[in-house]
């Protein structure tokens, strides 16, 4: 697998920590889940004093990478306030920045992006940003210091899965050694395990757990789909073909109907 | 033996348990830093809905078992109790929020436009569905907390104003501390969840229940208080210190209760509040004994809501020795 900014993950599950019914459940779900990497979204707000850092500790005794995100930030200047408050809060350089352009369908502004992306990345930060599957922003994206892509699936929290597998196949051969996580969109398990078949090296996800029935079931659900779609795609996947080819050879088989 | 009991914090759980203490004849002192009811109290800004059917929604088993104990104790204890059910509504396009909401919780009917609309007519045909909990309640927190403190002092419990020393009232005899997030010092696993809420006058708007308007990111509920006042909460944030509203707060606030119905576009603003709630990991309360101290925190969203229940398990342990359920290992 390729790495993130030097650091090599033991699997491809990025989940998220917000909307759980209660940090209990969110335990249980990550512990379940196996999860590498936790992403966190920062407000504005968030404190350094201590009503502001209890839930903080909450996240760094999962035990797992933290990542930051700039979620809910409108505007670059935004998005690179809140990434320098999250490097204080939680001692990382990891940023995963979100710059919205618009409000119904959550989707990156990426001109904001790429503005955010070359500010933070030549302040030292590893930014994650969150893109969409257009290969020109993802090229841009790269040349201002982004060594990690992170496309979405779908609009967050919509659950709609992979809408553009045509373009995050191209992504993916466009480029080969970038590490591309699927971020945002994805609503069961099958998707994900989908988007690992596609080549990509993680899949980050939120609302599918939190909003589950049973959250710590879930996240063990996609778990296993991200595993067996790591796996699919180490294992080399036949191609597809138009027509039958049986699986077992016919001649010499007797014609008895 | 009539036990004595002092209880630190005069807010929803202090008054609560000071009310179910007294009624089974203990000898009851409240203590609190302030003189009177008011903003530093989490309590003060709550919604009061008496709501354990539409909370079993994101919350563990025990808020809806126990929840069910708060409409007839307020009931009995006060006058404030309305019992006019709770509503649920989403807008057509988050109508995937109300089926969710529906598989989680029990206890109601759905309801048609029509049904919603004659149920409240303020509400007018801008609701397809609705899902109507005939059986919850609500109640007018202050007035509420104000009887109790009333009624407390008519039986002769003593209230005193002072920053109570906790391990010298411990020393003397039974003490309760109801401090909510005051208590953080000696509770490391108490967080504050920060909660932001308005206070609207629209007196152009009847409603007769509270409302609660689901959104995938700002889910709304609006209690109406009468005479044209609602009550509109609540944010839910976590990791936050500010003690002050947002504007990002009051904008997503205000633009929910205007899809309720635009006229709250003519509301004008009466109060704007923030507290932290105290809150456990899982959410829910706890009971904690330490020698003759008793803690009682983490009602976390849920204050009127499970109070009672709290005190009456508070009342049973003083009084029976019992083991409440919610009750957990001896603080170190």
């Amino acid at each position: 697998m390729r790495d993130f900014y030097g650091t090599s993950l033991p699997n491809g599950f990025m989940l998220g920590t917000a909307q759980y019914p209660s940090p209990a459940i969110l335990a249980d779900a990550f512990k379940r889940s196996g999860a590498s990497v936790a992403t966190v979204s920062l407000r504005r707000e968030s404190g350094q004093n201590r009503a502001g850092q209890d839930f903080w500790e909450l996240i760094r005794d999962l035990n797992v990478h933290i990542l930051p995100n700039t979620a809910g930030c409108h505007s670059a200047r935004e998005a690179v306030t809140t990434a320098y408050m999250a490097r204080e809060v939680f001692d990382t350089k990891w940023i995963k920045l979100e710059v919205i352009g618009e409000e119904d369908t959550l989707q990156p502004d990426v001109f904001g992006l790429v503005e955010a992306a070359r500010i933070l990345s030549e302040d030292g930060f590893q930014v994650f940003p969150y893109t969409t599957e257009d290969l020109v922003v993802a090229d841009r994206l790269l040349n201002v210091g982004c060594e990690v892509l992170m496309p979405w699936g779908a609009p967050i929290g919509s659950g709609l899965g992979l809408n553009n597998v045509f373009g995050l196949r191209a992504m993916r051969a466009h480029f080969p050694d970038v590490p591309l996580v699927i971020d945002a969109g994805i609503g069961v398990p099958s998707q994900a395990a989908q988007a690992m078949e596609l080549g990509y090296d993680a899949v980050l996800l939120n609302t599918a757990v939190a909003k589950a029935g049973d959250p710590a079931a879930m996240a063990e659900a996609f778990a296993k789909a991200i595993e067996a779609g790591t796996l699919a795609t180490i294992a080399d996947p036949m191609e597809q073909r138009d027509m039958a080819e049986p699986s077992t050879p016919v001649i010499g088989k007797a014609f008895l109907s | 033996m009539i036990p004595s009991v002092t209880i630190i914090g005069a807010g929803v759980a202090g008054l609560c348990v000071a009310r179910t203490l007294t009624d089974r004849g203990a000898e009851v002192t409240l203590i609190d830093r302030e003189a009177d009811l008011g903003i530093h109290a989490c309590s003060w800004w709550a919604g009061g809905m008496l709501a354990p059917f539409c909370e079993g929604e994101s919350a563990e088993e025990p808020v809806v078992r126990l929840g069910q104990e708060a409409a007839p104790w307020w009931q009995a204890k006060t006058d404030a109790v309305i019992n006019n059910g709770s509503l649920v509504v989403s807008l057509a396009r988050d109508k995937n929020d109300l089926k969710r909401f529906s598989r989680r919780t029990e206890q109601f009917e759905e309801v048609s436009s029509t049904q919603v609309q004659a149920l409240e007519p303020d509400l007018g045909n801008r609701f397809q569905k609705g899902l109507y909990f005939s059986s919850e309640a609500h109640l007018a927190p202050r007035r509420a907390l104000a009887e109790l403190r009333a009624t407390l002092l008519a039986d002769g419990v003593t209230f005193i104003q002072e920053d109570a020393d906790l391990d010298a009232y411990a020393q003397k005899g039974i003490t309760i501390d109801c401090r909510g997030y005051q208590a953080r010092d000696s509770m490391n696993d108490l967080r504050g969840v920060k909660g932001e809420m308005l206070v609207l006058s629209c007196p152009d708007v009847t409603l007769h229940r509270p409302i609660r308007l689901l959104h995938p990111r700002v889910p709304l509920y609006i209690v109406p208080r009468g005479d044209g006042i609602f009550m509109l909460g609540a944010t839910m944030i976590e990791g936050v210190a500010g003690q002050h509203v947002t504007a990002r707060a009051l904008l997503e606030l205000l633009s929910a209760a205007y899809a309720l119905n635009p006229i709250f576009g003519e509301a004008e603003i009466l109060e704007i509040g923030v507290d932290s709630r105290p809150a456990f990991p899982d959410n829910l309360p706890r009971i904690r004994r330490s020698g003759n101290l008793l803690q009682v925190n983490g009602l976390y969203r849920h204050g009127f809501l499970l109070a009672p229940a709290v005190a009456r398990m508070v009342c049973e342990h003083v009084f029976d020795q019992t083991q409440p359920e919610l009750m957990d290992e001896i603080a170190a």
